[in-house]
């Protein structure tokens, strides 16, 4: 098992310095002079103060020697400092952002789970009932409806015409903390991320346990004499999870995308909305600094997934 | 003397074998889409989108008046008008050409640089270890923070998104044509195909690739849809096609104040109720397009 994981760990390494080699050179490439930042705008024609600057942050050293600075202090946790304003230092303002959307995206995962996972179960249970065709046609409803617009309609029908949910933020302005104020502006934008992840997991679900049923262990289970209920929750459900395993990492990725739209319009103060900021304001220190920890997170999500999956099905580990 | 009687003897024994003409594939395509309802009112829907977004009218769309800012839907304007006095109805077709040409530019593009790669890596086995892990990397990466950072460093527009989203969509399209060649490369035909003399660019593009069409027809159907979605959702935060000229997507980004989104609703629900007619139908259209070409042909009698 811990040969397994090293070995698994290995191979995200190179993944990982690929995807810091791609943002750095796309952001050294980037329109925009980071020297200018530095100086006060009636002195920038001042040629000397230029070169001093220039050569004072090594950005007259050749791109790859540049490029293993930044990795040198990223690594120990400097990030830079948000462009304009105060100059906040980014790695706290990223903080917060991912406690934000880790909270989102968390509460989205295990609605999926909780509903999903169930509700496919009960699909391939009651294959071709009533019941299983109107799963059917909800999960394609939840598949390909788009989560933003999704989103945008919730905020109007429950935000704003049944005044049921708050319209957006994550706590009320001004209020002190309660959790039932955090819950009430969670809901909703958790419940919309949620969807398509219900619907998505309801489908694997529904197929992974349908092809176990077929399965000829389930039919010597039930020769044996077990009643149905032992068959059904020992043999064929645990044996249906293990590609669903497959299906929850695989969608992380998706998952963080559909936040960042989601977090914007219900303006959750997440990593998502404050990348968005970041694009619009050309804040090339937090873009990277925000892009690095979504790599990491992907990355660590990934690896859990592959350790989940050998965890699950002992023939993962043993070839 | 024997070569030449020997097919048409293959041929005529083939024939009285399955005991009906042999369908074309492409008409057997045809006859199990039609078969599948809701597949053919998706194609219906999309053609009159299609027909909608042609006949709208830019100047109509482009024409401000401040006068009537914010009117809600009357015979003059039957989606009423937006904070600049516009006609929503003709901003919503114009819109409509807008999204559309972006996204099927988008993923044509994406088909192709896809199908390209994914031919050399599924040729060249020493290819392949390198662009599937550049694959890799893309895809464990959420499209829309890519597409974010691409748009921080080149800009947003119309050029630029249909670029930037071909740049980031294109692992799909790689996948489908690389499994087909792993599949085909070394299968009986190709082999042959080697045998007679011909270069390897013939076998990969009259022998291997045109097996991996249908596929990537389902793709390219399904692509067009998440590319409007793609370009929906970036232009609703802004930063994709730029105003005055409208789409769906910055028709959206009025619905970014609450105001509009609460008193305003005739400037959102237009585009999008669009966007999602168009995705749902084209999701439909997929699906029926899947099983059409299904070469096993499980629904077939």
């Amino acid at each position: 098992m811990a040969t397994y994981i090293v070995r698994r760990l290995l191979v995200a390494v190179p993944i990982f310095f690929g995807i810091t080699v791609i943002v750095f050179l796309l952001l050294a490439l980037a329109p925009g002079d980071p020297v200018s930042a530095f100086i006060r705008p009636e002195l920038r024609t001042n040629e000397a103060m230029r070169a001093a600057i220039i050569a004072r942050y090594g950005l007259d050293q050749p791109l790859p020697i540049r490029y293993i600075h930044w990795l040198a202090e990223a690594v120990q946790g400097n990030l830079g400092y948000k462009a304009g304003g105060v100059g906040l230092p980014v790695l706290d303002t990223v903080q917060r952002g991912f406690v934000a959307s880790m909270l989102l995206m968390g509460t989205a995962l295990l609605i999926g789970i909780f509903v999903g996972i169930p509700l496919g179960v009960l699909s391939a249970l009651r294959q071709y009932s009533k019941l299983d065709y109107a799963l059917t046609g909800v999960a394609f409803l939840g598949i390909s409806m788009p989560s933003f617009l999704l989103g945008l309609g919730g905020l109007y029908i429950f935000g704003l015409v049944i005044r049921i949910f708050p319209i957006g933020g994550m706590v009320t302005a001004g209020a002190p903390f309660s959790p039932f104020d955090l819950g009430a502006h969670l809901a909703l934008p958790a419940l919309i991320l949620g969807v398509g992840y219900v619907a998505i997991l309801m489908r694997y679900t529904r197929s992974s346990m349908l092809e176990v049923l077929g399965s000829l262990y389930v039919t010597t289970a039930t020769a044996k004499g077990l009643p149905n209920r032992t068959v059904i929750a020992r043999h064929a459900f645990r044996n249906a999870l293990i590609p669903i395993i497959t299906i929850i990492g695989l969608s992380l990725p998706e998952l963080v995308g559909g936040a960042v739209i989601i977090e914007t319009v219900f303006s959750w103060p997440g990593m998502g909305n404050m990348m968005v900021e970041a694009v619009a304001g050309r804040d090339f220190p937090m873009i990277m600094g925000l892009t690095l920890v979504v790599a990491i997170f992907v990355l660590m999500a990934n690896l859990l997934t592959d350790v989940a999956y050998a965890v699950a099905d002992p023939r993962v580990r043993y070839n | 003397m024997a070569t030449t009687t020997a097919p048409k003897a293959l041929q005529t024994g083939a024939g009285t074998f399955v005991g009906r003409p042999v369908e074309r594939p492409l008409r057997r395509t045809i006859r199990r889409f039609r078969r599948h309802r809701m597949a053919v009112v998706g194609l219906i829907t999309i053609l009159v989108l299609i027909v909608l977004a042609v006949i709208g009218s830019e100047q109509t769309a482009l024409k401000q008046s401040l006068a009537i800012a914010n009117q809600a839907p009357s015979p003059e304007h039957w989606f009423g008008t937006d904070r600049n006095g516009r006609d929503v109805f003709a901003r919503t077709l114009v819109g409509g050409r807008v999204s559309l040409a972006v996204g099927l530019v988008a993923t044509l593009f994406s088909a192709l640089i896809g199908t390209i790669l994914g031919a050399i890596a599924g040729f060249y086995p020493r290819a392949d270890l390198i662009i599937m892990r550049v694959v890799d990397v893309f895809m464990s990466f959420p499209t829309i923070i890519l597409l974010l950072i691409a748009v921080s460093v080149f800009g947003p527009g119309i050029i630029n998104l249909m670029i930037m989203i071909g740049l980031v969509t294109w692992t799909v399209p790689c996948r489908i044509v690389r499994g087909q060649f792993l599949l085909l490369r070394e299968s009986d035909y190709a082999t042959a195909a080697r045998v007679v003399g011909l270069s390897d660019t013939a076998i990969v593009t009259k022998h291997i690739l045109p097996n991996a069409t249908a596929p990537l027809l389902v793709y390219i159907s399904l692509g067009v849809a998440s590319a409007v979605l793609i370009e929906a959702g970036l232009s609703y935060l802004g930063l994709g096609v730029q105003p005055p000229t409208p789409s769906w997507g910055n028709m959206l980004n009025a619905a970014r104040s609450i105001t509009t989104l609460e008193r305003h609703p005739w400037e959102w629900i237009p585009p999008a109720a669009a966007t999602v007619t168009f995705v749902l139908a084209v999701n439909f259209v997929g699906d029926g397009l899947r099983d059409a070409f299904d070469p096993r042909g499980s629904k077939d009698s």
